[in-house]
């Protein structure tokens, strides 16, 4: 190992501890068993978990959760595939800037598109609820699904689809029995990222959420209450390690993509 | 002869670029017909316009007498293999056979009857549930063509179908294609670069350059009377001399430095034989190394400059005259016998009845 790649590795492990370590202090602290979160720690216990079920109000910010996530990550797929076709398969004028345009909210502060969505909202005179979330985080999810899509259909050999056509089949046809089963794993990968995305969300959901809370915004609101903190924070760590595993499944299907179409040649 | 495919005055721009610049063309039933040329001839562009994934800039395709305006591809009545044979991945080699006749009213038990005997056809018996990623490139050129024969097309295209394989397989690959084409008698059109593949397989070869079609003719004919320098030089080698036309009353009077005087007939003559300033050609194997006398007309002295053993043959660059110019001579090569040295000052034979004259 060069000398160099030693330090940088160094380096990048510090680095993610710096990062990654506060946030080890919820699983930490989740099964501690003393009301009051600080060291030492008084014992083991999955007590606050089991106070996790007992939460009327918790239930419904995860059911709304649940539906925005499940809505906005299948409409920002569904815009992620069409665009990414779009941008793959055919030239028009504008291309580039419409591009640009829709991956926007990838780059810019969410605080920012937050507020701008609820003044666009307010204005249409629409009310806020579970649905006006669901469009900011379909805002939010369609610029990934379109990045993991476009890398899909790159991977696509166009050749694949022309001798689909060449062999008698509809082109509907073909996207139903070449492209889509090809291009699958990407659609898992981003019905994946968008879930965890949308699920994991504070800030759109903060200004656009009415009377119903999602479940970011619901563990926001009992951070006012101290006796409450360790079930908030068994809340936590159980968001933690969901979001971990469906981002770990959503990569390791992204990758399957890249290696099933690469077989092609 | 019946013609199936007609292609008119054919032109397919890009971007302000002619890359199929006015062909017309005609194939018979039943023929193995090649397009060939250089890269960017515009060859695997006419292909796409006759199997219709190009639309013509004008002009247009007829097949079986049908015109093929507006007809998409899988409309046509040709089916196409392609260069980088398109296997679907994500099926296996029935499945990627069985492909076209999802949409046909068959039982299954026709469909598997028809499935395995082209299988048979194409040297792939048994290997039906073979995954397509689990296959090599020649395997998946037959899964390709047998996915394509089994819907009976009245033109099957091929574009480049050989260019990715090893030298002996596509050696193999060349006569069986030409024994499967003469086995199922449907129309062949085939592209590549490969002159050697070209007259091996075809009946009639079309020679593109620049978007257009310089010379239609059988192998032997492409080889031995080529209509112009260009396609003289791209297929096979050729030596070209100056020469100069002297008399040109019943037979032509030509003279040349490395030949003196003598006569050609009409029919060695190519181009607008009016003019008197000439190019002569000869194949190098058309060029004998051997003990001629030096009283010999035909006879010209020369030194090896180069020599390149190919196993069968060997070339030797040879040069003659005053300026340095040089022979390419092809000599077959005999057993036992060690060949000419370089530096080795020879005489040269030539086939006199073999010179093509060039006026273009």
């Amino acid at each position: 190992m060069s000398q160099s790649s030693k330090y940088l590795k160094i380096f990048a492990f510090i680095y993610l501890i710096f990062l990654y370590a506060p946030a080890l202090l919820l699983p930490i602290f989740s099964f501690n068993s003393s009301q009051i979160i600080a060291f030492p720690l008084t014992g083991f216990s999955t007590h606050w978990f089991k106070t996790l079920f007992y939460q009327e109000t918790l239930h419904e910010a995860l059911k709304n959760s649940l539906i925005i996530a499940v809505a906005s990550s299948c409409l920002g797929t569904i815009l992620g595939v069409f665009a990414a076709r779009a941008t793959t398969r055919y030239d028009f004028s504008g291309k580039q800037i419409t591009l640009t345009f829709i991956l926007a909210p990838l780059v810019l502060p969410e605080i920012i598109v937050g507020v701008a969505l609820l003044i666009v909202l307010m204005q249409m005179g629409l009310s806020l609820n579970l649905w006006s979330v669901v469009l900011g985080h379909t805002l939010l999810i369609t610029p990934f699904s379109i990045l993991i899509m476009n890398s899909a259909f790159n991977n696509l050999d166009i050749s694949l689809e022309e001798a689909s056509l060449d062999l008698g089949e509809t082109q509907f046809g073909t996207f139903q029995r070449v492209i889509l089963p090809l291009v699958f794993p990407g659609i898992i990968a981003s019905l994946l990222i968008g879930f965890t995305l949308s699920l994991d969300e504070f800030i759109i959901a903060f200004f656009l959420t009415g009377t119903e809370t999602t479940l970011p915004v619901y563990i926001w609101s009992m951070l006012r209450f101290p006796k409450q903190l360790p079930t908030t924070m068994a809340l936590g760590t159980v968001l933690l390690v969901v979001s971990l595993v469906l981002l770990s499944l959503s990569e390791y299907f992204r990758r399957r993509t890249a290696k099933s179409n690469a077989s092609v040649e | 002869m019946n013609k199936l495919v007609q292609v008119k005055n054919i032109y397919k721009t890009f971007a302000g670029l002619n890359a199929v610049d006015g062909v017309s063309l005609e194939i018979d039933q039943g023929q193995f017909f090649s397009l060939l040329g250089p890269s960017g001839c515009g060859k695997t562009t006419l292909l796409r316009l006759i199997a219709g994934f190009e639309k013509p800039s004008s002009g247009e395709v007829v097949i079986d007498n049908l015109h093929m305006e507006g007809v998409v591809p899988n409309q046509r009545p040709t089916n196409m293999v392609f260069q980088n044979y398109a296997i679907f991945p994500h099926l296996n080699v029935e499945q990627n056979v069985a492909y076209g006749l999802h949409k046909k009213r068959l039982s299954k038990v026709e469909k598997t009857k028809m499935i395995n005997e082209v299988l048979d056809l194409v040297g792939l018996s048994g290997f039906n549930h073979r995954a397509a990623s689990a296959m090599s490139g020649g395997q998946k050129q037959r899964v390709a063509l047998a996915r394509a024969l089994i819907l009976k097309p009245k033109v099957l295209l091929l574009d480049e179908p050989l260019s990715a394989l090893d030298k002996k397989l596509r050696e193999q690959m060349q006569l069986e294609l030409r024994n499967l084409q003469r086995a199922v008698g449907i129309t062949f059109i085939l592209v590549t670069h490969d002159q050697e593949e070209a007259l091996t397989m075809s009946d009639k070869v079309a020679v593109m350059f620049d978007g257009q079609v310089a010379q239609v003719a059988t192998p032997r004919e492409l080889y031995e009377k080529p209509i112009s320098q260009k396609v003289a030089s791209f297929i096979g080698a050729m030596n070209f001399i100056d020469g100069k036309v002297i008399d040109s009353k019943n037979v032509f009077t030509v003279e040349s430095e490395l030949w003196g005087t003598f006569t050609m007939t009409r029919s060695q003559m190519f181009g607008n034989p009016s003019k008197t300033v000439m190019t002569l050609g000869i194949r190098p194997e058309r060029i004998s190394i051997g003990t001629a006398s030096k009283t010999d007309a035909a006879s010209v002295s020369g030194i090896i400059k180069d020599a390149a053993y190919y196993g069968e043959t060997t070339n030797y660059k040879i040069q003659y005259g005053t300026k340095g110019a040089t022979l390419n001579v092809s000599e077959q090569n005999s057993f036992g016998q060690m060949g000419y040295q370089i530096g080795e000052e020879v005489q040269l034979k030539t086939d006199l009845e073999s010179l093509i004259g060039f006026f273009d």
